[in-house]
């Protein structure tokens, strides 16, 4: 059993690509470019200072400080780090907990998995931040967290210090589960219906006021100094839901019908908090009004639709028409392999809908960021904030625009040309590894047939796990 | 003396209809020029400025100096292009509406082996996608049973006849280019590791269990083969007394034959090895559906002139040490290496992807003209309905788009749809839904 445990940590140890790519933040001054700011303009041959991690100029007549690292990007395009509102990578093992119906007690946080190579490939595709969304089989899901992509890192280096922690809601077919019949014994779980799931989120919201008084008692009591005094039990479900309730954890709740979204903000007013997202929210432009006046955010699909019933009446016109209603609205992908062209998901808004080539860019940067509540550190090129950006071999609101390298804190994470130079070695070593694998294994043959006796079993060799692909109709999560 | 006299009315009578129906065929309806635009005929070099005649669903005429017949409908295309209508080779349209309810998705029957069943029986010409598929320029396509969604699994190994089909027309028998184009057949994979989604956990199985069963299966084919150019043979004999009729065989006869090409897919490359050499042994003429891992075949696949159909290029590399673009720089590798190829979107409501599919693989190297061959013409080359679509030339039917641009690029436009020679709308359930709310007075709060 040794050495394909060995293998395999050596494969997932360094034939994945670039890890040791970025470097220890320095000064940069990207020259030549289109600039894509999304505050203020387009900038033509336009230049990006940056210093210590931080955008520190953007003009046109910047000079290289000594010492600088200059890149040319003649011809290219920058934008701002592409934002993913909606995202499950870089998280270890499954992101359902599908036996209880309020999950709060779960915490993508403590799971994440800084060596999933989708952290890379959406990389590659332009995005720097991701929402790690807990999944969507319970109508209160798991504690959500805001990581930036910064691939080679350690888990505890992913998370976007100062996000704002967060908390995955689920409303329909998902959490009523639809779609999913429990394996055989397994008694159906409640809800099963979108009424169901309003008393879920109720009930609840119910437990977490009592809870919450409990200790403000408890807190009120020991403050005036009174003795011996038994704290109450805690309570790690319905803790994040009083951070909810005090405005200190955002609600991000998946949902596709108009009805269920009118529903979930009837129940936050009910008991005082606030949605920040609804997600997906397919629906979302028949009631556009109504989310633009309770100030929550859309995040949504380009044109994803009929992959079950909640989503037949989804049109590519959502973002569009939510966004000429007022809402603060996001594209996000819900998936490793849509989030890697987030750009062209954008530009679909400026067909469908007819979005400005600013505001369809907002949808994958700015907005985002409002969303999250990061605005103040991304999603847009200004001074002071962080330099989170993609620099394009094109338009990328083009079909043919490819990311050629995105930077993160000011430090190159993905770089193209290097990908693809580091290519060769990444062969050779692989061939290297296998070649060492069928020497060993013809040496073990023949030491087994010279000692016949040998009582042990040869362990089965298993084959890498391979995660499904979610492209489709796959995910639960969606 | 009466019947006689009937007959000679009945015949008046259809003399007068035939007379009727032969000037509505002249009205101005049937009958267009556009005009003005650079019209992209993937047959030579853009035309500029020319005159496309449409004639009873026909393309009539195609050029600079060509005749406007009295009473068509002119329409200015000035500063617009014309292309041939695309084309998505593999799908479930029609036979597919919501994929989480069953009630609504005919896309794959029971049982290992369905050679007799057609897509075209259950494709249903009132499907909302149809509509929703045509306003982005997709005027015709292959519903391919027994092909669930991409990568989620299949059916049985032979999953039945594709067919082809234009996205308009009130019934199936309007919109049929050809009825059966293709024997679909889903190839086995020796397949240890296996992801369950009713219990959302990963099987494994014992590789040599994987492999006899692997074997088992391919015996099995090979054998229906078998049996099916026999039974052609008896046929030819024509003594049908002294057999049964049997369905499934007579549907493989075109098969064994050669006659119908077989849909094979698979991604790995073992797979498409051993269905080449299935497929070399039987002497069927193959159409490789995927072939993720073609790349690793090419000189085989060239060598036994075999097209693929690729997935959609923007997926996820199959291997976690493969190149991240590995799935975009594969359409332009095959090209390269002189291997036919074409994009098919291999779903139902992503049909309306398929451009996007051929322009990322622009992006990673593929020639732009041959992106535009390999959402036209290289398929209908493939499943023999050239002659029909996949080109703007005169006598194939008028299947084509006018658009404000690139019909790659995001965000193109199609301002004209001609579906069999008729100017067909664009509008849809996604606009009707667009028009109504955008039309909703504002809430009240």
């Amino acid at each position: 059993m040794r050495r394909p445990l060995l293998l395999a940590g050596i494969l997932i140890g360094t034939l994945v690509p670039n890890r040791a790519l970025a470097q220890a933040p320095g000064t940069i001054l990207i020259q030549n470019a289109t600039i894509l700011t999304i505050t203020h303009g387009n900038i033509e041959h336009g230049s990006i200072l940056i210093r210590d991690g931080k955008i520190a100029a953007v003009g046109t007549d910047l000079k290289a400080p000594d010492g600088a690292t200059v890149i040319d990007a003649g011809g290219q395009f920058v934008m701002p780090g592409i934002i993913d509102c909606h995202s499950h990578i870089a998280v270890d093992g499954s992101v359902n907990e599908g036996a209880p119906a309020v999950s709060s007690m779960a915490r993508i946080p403590d799971v994440l998995n800084p060596d999933d190579v989708d952290i890379y490939r959406d990389l590659a595709g332009g995005v720097t931040v991701a929402n790690i969304l807990h999944g969507s089989a319970n109508p209160i899901g798991g504690q959500t967290v805001v990581i930036k992509l910064r691939w080679g890192k350690s888990a505890s280096e992913l998370p976007f210090e100062g996000s704002m922690p967060g908390i995955k809601f689920a409303l329909g077919e998902n959490p009523k589960r639809s779609n999913f019949a429990p394996p055989p014994g397994v008694p159906q779980r409640y809800p099963a219906t979108r009424m169901g799931v309003e008393e879920v989120i109720r009930q609840a919201f119910t437990e977490a006021r009592e809870y919450k008084k409990q200790w403000g008692d408890y807190t009120q009591r020991k403050a005036a100094g009174e003795q011996n005094l038994m704290p109450p039990r805690r309570n790690e479900a319905l803790e994040p839901l009083v951070e909810v309730m005090e405005g200190k954890r955002y609600v991000h709740s998946h949902c596709y019908r108009a009805d269920e979204i009118l529903m979930l903000l009837r129940v936050a007013k009910e008991f005082g908090f606030k949605v920040r997202t609804f997600q997906h929210v397919l629906e979302g432009y028949k009631v556009a009004d109504e989310i633009a006046a309770s100030g929550a955010g859309g995040s949504t699909f380009s044109d994803w639709w009929a992959y079950k019933m909640e989503a037949f009446d989804a049109i590519p016109y959502n973002a569009a028409l939510m966004t000429d209603r007022g809402v603060v609205v996001s594209i996000n992908s819900d998936d490793a392999e849509e989030a890697t062209h987030l750009n062209q998901e954008a530009a679909k808004s400026m067909k469908f809908g007819g979005l400005s080539a600013t505001d369809a860019l907002k949808l994958v940067t700015l907005n985002p960021a409002i969303q999250l509540g990061i605005d103040n550190r991304v999603g847009s090129i200004d001074v002071g904030k962080d330099a989170d950006l993609v620099i394009y071999n094109h338009d990328p609101l083009s079909v043919y625009a490819v990311p050629q390298k995105t930077l993160i804190d000011g430090q190159v994470y993905f770089d193209r040309a290097r990908d693809i130079a580091h290519r060769a070695d990444v062969e050779k070593e692989k061939q290297a590894l296998i070649d060492k694998e069928k020497k060993a294994a013809e040496a073990e043959k023949k030491s087994e047939e010279k000692s016949p006796d040998k009582s042990e079993a040869k362990p089965e060799k298993k084959p890498a796990k391979k995660k499904p692909t979610t492209s489709g109709v796959a995910g639960d999560a969606r | 003396m009466r019947i006689r006299r009937i007959a000679v009315v009945a015949l008046a009578i259809a003399v007068v209809m035939t007379f009727a129906l032969a000037v509505s065929a002249q009205t101005a309806t049937t009958a267009y020029a556009i005009k003005g635009a650079r019209i992209y005929t993937l047959a030579g070099p853009p035309v500029e400025g020319g005159i496309l005649i449409i004639r009873d669903g026909k393309i009539a005429a195609v050029g600079g100096n060509v005749e406007i017949p009295a009473g068509a409908q002119i329409i200015d295309a000035t500063g617009l292009e014309v292309y041939p209508g695309l084309f998505d080779p593999i799908t479930q349209l029609g036979l597919n509406e919501v994929s989480a309810v069953s009630a609504t998705v005919d896309i794959s029957e029971l049982g290992d082996y369905d050679p007799e069943i057609v897509a075209a029986t259950a494709v249903n010409p009132a499907s909302t996608h149809i509509p929703v598929t045509r306003a982005s320029g997709i005027t015709h396509v292959i519903a391919v049973p027994g092909s669930n969604t991409f990568d989620l699994g299949t059916g049985g190994m032979i999953g039945g006849q594709a067919s082809a089909f234009h996205l308009a027309g009130w019934t199936m028998e309007e919109m049929e280019i050809k009825r059966s184009v293709a024997m679909f057949i889903n190839w086995p994979s020796i397949t240890t590791h296996t992801f369950d989604f009713t219990t959302f956990s990963f099987k494994d199985k014992p590789y040599a269990d994987a492999k006899k069963e692997y074997d088992k299966t391919i015996n099995e084919m090979g054998d229906l083969m078998d049996r099916a150019r026999h039974y052609a043979q008896a046929s030819e004999k024509g003594s049908p007394a002294q057999f049964e009729r049997d369905l499934k065989l007579e549907a493989l006869i075109p098969v064994v034959e050669g006659k119908l090409p077989v849909l094979v897919a698979a991604g790995r490359a073992r797979d498409i090895r051993n269905a080449v050499e299935f497929c070399t042994k039987q002497n069927l003429k193959m159409i490789l559906a995927d072939g993720t891992e073609a790349w690793k075949v090419k000189d085989l696949l060239k060598e036994k002139k075999i097209p693929v159909i690729l997935g959609p290029s923007q997926r996820l590399p199959g291997e976690e040490d493969d190149p991240y673009d590995r799935p975009m720089t594969l359409a332009s590798e095959l090209h390269a290496a002189g291997i036919p190829i074409a994009f098919a979107s291999f779903g139902t409501a992503f049909s309306r992807r398929l451009p996007q599919y051929a322009g990322t693989a622009v992006a990673y190297g593929l020639p732009h003209e041959e992106a535009l061959k390999a959402v036209t013409l290289n398929a209908a080359q493939m499943f023999g309905i050239a002659d029909q679509v996949g080109t703007i030339e005169a006598g194939k039917v008028a299947d084509l788009i006018v658009t404000n641009g690139d019909p790659l690029e995001l965000q193109t436009q199609v301002r004209y749809l001609f579906i069999k020679g008729q100017l067909t709308s664009t509008d849809n359930r996604h606009r009707d839904l667009y028009e109504q709310y955008k039309g909703r007075p504002a809430a009240a709060h």
